[in-house]
């Protein structure tokens, strides 16, 4: 079996161990081998996106020295697998992205599996990520994954396709904005009355969820005001 | 109901200037403006996605129109050459404007020597862009707009707040009462039945039809190979501005140029779908110098650059020129329709906006870039497939950057560079938030985290990252 490192980003290294676990429990579940290389930081993409090319520029050549040496580089995250794929190759001449996979990539595209095994009896709607559903193209694949999830009960989200605000720094300097679009993400996403909500990026799930967790709070109400946010890998390692 | 009163000029509301941060908190702020745009865009948007689908062939008709601009951007000069001589021989006279100021003193030239001192006006952005209004005003002159919408936001003393629908921040109900207060001519007991609307309007405007001695018009392509310029509309206003008086002034941007007749094949099949989400529009006029017998006697063509050549000189941003200013970006993005046109405080508003106003008036507009998500709707539905973030992410690296942030982001890299240093932080950042670790998230935190914390929690790490999980499994 072919050995494929783990890119688990800044954001789950910083905030949610449970994304990245979830990865290395599905592949190895699946027979492969996972290499967790430690020198890894950040894709760059927050600096990029910012306008800060010289410091992207670096971040970017240093995760090709850290995983220039492997044919698959997974990652739980459509957004930082879009920069490596779309901005390396003009900021530092780099194809390195073509060997980054976001993880419904890996699976359906690589490994050829749609069903990993995976059970996971709970009501579940599907937020498709702007840079995972635009830029990288994902399509339906996680969603594919999801349906064949044993017991699972997927519930659509309306006006899925909508981005939800967070847009990194974007969240910051437009804050009045990008609240104005959260607000009605999370209306949307209540009204599914499903158990969770699941989405291929953990930095648009931090949005999403701190959004529901501050409507709880403002309603002051015990039961829950919205789905719980999961990462979708978290989903697919579940064999409850 | 609504607090802000029914009709008040909605660009007056807007702080003229303002960042386009503070610009939309206004906006925000405003139900009625809100409640207007999601429904308008809404069903646009519906209808453009429902047209789009039918034709098999959209990829390749998208990927053919960003060809033919692509090679239009290679040679613009050599084309509005060939349009100049192909024009002039066709009996029009051609003008060139090298910028605003110029296009609007030969303009109101023109109408002087055609001893006029008003003008009917076909829908147009390059006269929006050059503020042609404005001029003839401050001159003694009178622009009238004919395009339904353009005489609302002209009737209101307002401005427009979209490409295509201008007035797409008012409803019926505030338009009936623009045109009964404003219009001076308008039907007693006007209802806000929109065919009782359009009635009055078009009552109105037909008057001026029959007296207007000089139209002023736009232009949405200009054909280098035979030298014709064509209007695309709906209503039937332009042909009437472009066939009945005797003088035709066209004011016209350099990168509406294609090379051939047959091009237009491609645009006349993308262009309506995507703008008003038709098939095909009801009125295209295309006109080749001056003919005699019926039509305008005196054509004249003034080319406008007002910046472009040095928004062809950039080699990732040149791609805004290609925008033939459907608006179906402004359409689908996120962020205008929370915050309508104004906020955006340039004539191009949306997503083309914060691309092309920052590149025609270098200088000004540097917060616009930052006005997206980069969520990248505006791409997906592009006609002529403008890379919009590509050239936001583009503009903001060419932008200044405020100091604090700019020392911040240069912290996070010198981290960010170094692995032991990130680790470190991780730790830091992990004992650091211990107070909140039980809560298991921060609610409040200090500037400039609480322009998050303003209406989202924000997690604590956890006690037990994937490193320390990772480690102990032995790896």
């Amino acid at each position: 079996m072919p050995r494929v490192a783990l890119f688990i980003t800044c954001v789950n290294d910083a905030l949610f161990p449970a994304a990245p676990k979830a990865v290395v429990q599905i592949l190895e579940r699946l027979g492969y081998d996972v290499d967790f290389p430690e020198a890894q930081t950040c894709c760059g993409q927050m600096h990029a996106n910012s306008g800060y090319k010289q410091d992207a520029a670096t971040l970017a050549s240093a995760f090709e020295t850290v995983f220039g040496d492997y044919d698959a580089i997974v990652t739980p995250s459509g957004s930082c697998a879009a920069m490596a794929r779309d901005q390396y190759p003009h900021l530092i001449g780099s194809d390195i992205g073509d060997h980054v996979y976001e993880l419904s990539e890996f699976l359906i595209d690589v490994a050829g599996v749609e069903d990993v095994g995976a059970r996971f009896p709970h009501t579940v709607t599907y937020h498709p990520t702007c840079h995972g559903t635009r830029a990288l193209g994902l399509g339906d694949k996680p969603m594919r994954l999801l349906r064949a999830v044993e017991d699972i009960e997927l519930v659509d989200l309306p006006a899925a396709d909508q981005c939800c605000g967070f847009g990194g720094t974007f969240a910051l300097k437009n804050s009045e904005v990008s609240s104005a679009m959260l607000a009605d993400k999370c209306r949307n996403a209540a009204a599914t009355g499903a158990e969770y909500l699941a989405a291929a990026d953990n930095s648009c799930l931090t949005h999403i969820g701190g959004g529901i967790s501050r409507l709880q709070h403002t309603a002051g109400a015990a039961e829950r005001r919205g789905p719980r946010p999961i990462h979708y890998a978290e989903i697919l390692a579940s064999t409850a | 109901m609504s607090a802000e009163p029914s009709f008040v000029p909605a660009a007056s509301l807007i702080p003229a200037d303002a960042p386009f941060p503070k610009a939309a908190k206004v906006a925000l702020g405003m139900p009625q403006l809100r409640k207007n745009l999601a429904h308008a865009t809404g069903t646009i948007r519906a209808k453009r996605a429902a047209v789009a689908g039918e034709l098999d062939d959209w990829e390749a008709l998208r990927d053919a129109a960003a060809a033919i601009k692509a090679d239009v951007q290679h040679r613009l000069p050599e084309l509005a050459v060939e349009f100049e001589r192909n024009a002039t021989a066709a009996g029009a006279h051609v003008h060139w404007a090298r910028d605003a100021k110029e296009a609007n003193e030969i303009a109101a030239r023109l109408v002087r020597e055609a001893g006029a001192d008003d003008v009917v006006k076909v829908k147009s952005m390059a006269t929006q862009e050059i503020e042609l209004n404005e001029h003839f005003e401050a001159v003694g002159l009178k622009a009238y707009e004919t395009d339904l919408a353009e005489l609302i936001v002209q009737l209101a003393e307002d401005k427009p707040s979209h490409i295509l629908v201008p007035a797409i921040h008012y409803n019926r109900t505030q338009i009936r009462e623009i045109f009964d207060q404003k219009m001076g001519d308008a039907p007693a007991g006007l209802t806000d039945e929109p065919a009782a609307l359009a009635e009055a309007a078009r009552l109105h405007l037909r008057r001026r039809f029959l007296s207007a001695k000089v139209a002023v018009s736009g232009a949405n392509f200009a054909v280098a190979e035979t030298g014709s310029l064509v209007v695309v509309e709906s209503e039937g206003n332009g042909r009437m501005c472009l066939t009945m008086p005797e003088t035709l002034i066209s004011i016209v941007g350099i990168e509406k140029l294609l090379p051939r007749f047959t091009d237009l094949e491609v645009f006349m099949q993308l262009l309506p779908r995507s703008s008003t989400g038709e098939r095909m529009n009801p009125y295209t006029s295309v006109w080749t110098g001056s003919r005699g017998g019926d039509g305008p006697k005196d054509v004249h063509v003034i080319l406008l650059d007002n910046g472009r050549t040095n928004v062809l000189a950039d080699e990732v941003g040149r791609q805004a020129l290609s925008c033939i200013r459907c608006s179906a970006c402004l359409n689908v993005c996120p962020v205008y329709e929370r915050t309508g046109g104004h906020a955006y405080g340039h004539v191009y508003p949306g997503p083309i906006g914060a691309i092309l106003a920052p590149q025609l008036e270098p200088g000004r507009h540097d917060d616009l870039p930052y006005a997206s998500s980069l969520c990248g709707a505006c791409y997906e539905v592009c006609p002529v497939k403008i890379n919009i973030p590509e050239v936001l992410v583009h503009l903001r690296q060419q932008g200044p950057h405020q100091a604090g942030e700019q020392a911040a982001m240069r912290a996070a890299t010198a981290v960010m560079a170094r692995p032991r240093l990130w680790r470190a932080a991780l730790r830091g950042a992990r004992l650091g938030s211990m107070p909140w670790r039980r809560k298991g998230f921060m609610r409040r935190l200090p500037w400039p985290g609480s322009r998050w914390t303003v209406s989202r929690d924000l997690p604590v790490p956890p006690k037990e990252d994937f490193r320390d999980w990772w480690k102990e499994r032995g790896r």
